[in-house]
């Protein structure tokens, strides 16, 4: 039987579905029965969620205009360079 | 002539190699707000993060001709953001550097001590702002090998390789990294997010 420790060790890979599928189905059963490694596990699950789903801000503007400013001049560079 | 059709990433490509100039502008339009994502939560640094986004769609630019499709167009964006952030990282770091390894091992391999549910979803509880304040807040507090590995694994979704190559890691140091990132993120996050009045109790 896998022991608190395992589960934590093997989390990752539970969460991200790598496991062989007995070693799946006895953390399955540990986490059933043990509140604590429930809770990691929901929690972990959680933060991992929240990050995924954060939507990165917005570039500011006056950042976004100097980034295109280089790039057009990188652009004509090229095509002068290439031609 | 417009076509309203979402055009592919391979499309772009091929477009801006054979000289459409609008196609890398649409791929910088498309990827600018990520890229500076990774950039602003690697350097933990605004006005390096700006270069780095700058200097990411530069060199992606210049060596187009060299991306031969064998990854997703995204995927070596990404890398070419990472290795970018964190040449900037080093060059703030010398005079106080500390080697990974030993920030690596400083603490206990797989901390949790706060063993708490967490108080509703923090996406109700707090403001898309104020949650992306304490995101930003908690990943920049990992050490730098936690964080690169968090931020191409869960955040920007690359595969265990993909990670492990863009970083020059074995696949089993990626793994490491990111379950003790994952649980060090779980830990702060739960400190704030716990339900009030829940006890810890320790870990067995
Ligand atoms: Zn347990």
């Amino acid at each position: 039987m896998p022991t608190c420790k395992d589960f934590l060790r093997e989390l990752s890979d539970y969460l991200d579905s790598a496991l062989d599928p007995a070693t799946k189905k006895e953390l399955d059963k540990h986490v059933e029965e043990c509140p604590n490694c429930w809770v990691v596990l929901d929690t972990t699950q959680k933060t991992v969620k929240i990050y995924k789903g954060c939507e990165p801000q917005a570039v500011p503007a006056a950042l976004e205009d100097k980034l295109m400013t280089a790039l057009k001049a990188k652009m004509a560079e090229k095509k002068c360079g290439s031609s | 002539m417009t076509s309203t059709e979402p055009q592919s990433d391979e499309d772009l490509v091929e477009l801006a190699k054979s000289g459409d100039d609008t196609a890398f502008p649409e791929l910088v339009k498309r990827y600018s707000r990520r890229i500076l994502r990774v950039a602003r939560n690697i350097t933990n640094h605004e006005e390096d993060s700006e270069d780095v986004l700058q200097e990411t769609f530069m060199k992606a630019y210049t060596h187009l001709d060299g991306f031969q499709g064998n990854s997703k167009f995204y995927t070596w964006l990404v890398r070419i953001a990472m290795n970018e952030s964190l040449m900037k990282l080093r060059k703030r770091k010398t005079g106080k550097l500390v080697s990974l390894d030993e920030e690596l091992n400083t603490g206990e391999d797989t901390m949790v001590r706060e063993i708490a549910v967490w108080e509703g979803n923090p996406e109700d509880t707090y403001s898309q702002e104020e949650l992306r304040e304490i995101l930003d807040k908690t990943i920049a507090s990992l050490p730098e090998g936690f964080r690169t590995v968090f931020m191409l694994r869960d955040v920007e979704e690359l595969s265990t390789e993909e990670t492990a190559e863009a970083l020059e890691l074995s696949i089993p140091a990626v793994k490491s990294r990111l379950l003790r990132a994952r649980l060090q993120l779980r830990e702060k996050l739960t400190r704030l997010f716990k339900s009030k009045g829940e006890n810890t109790f320790a870990y067995l």
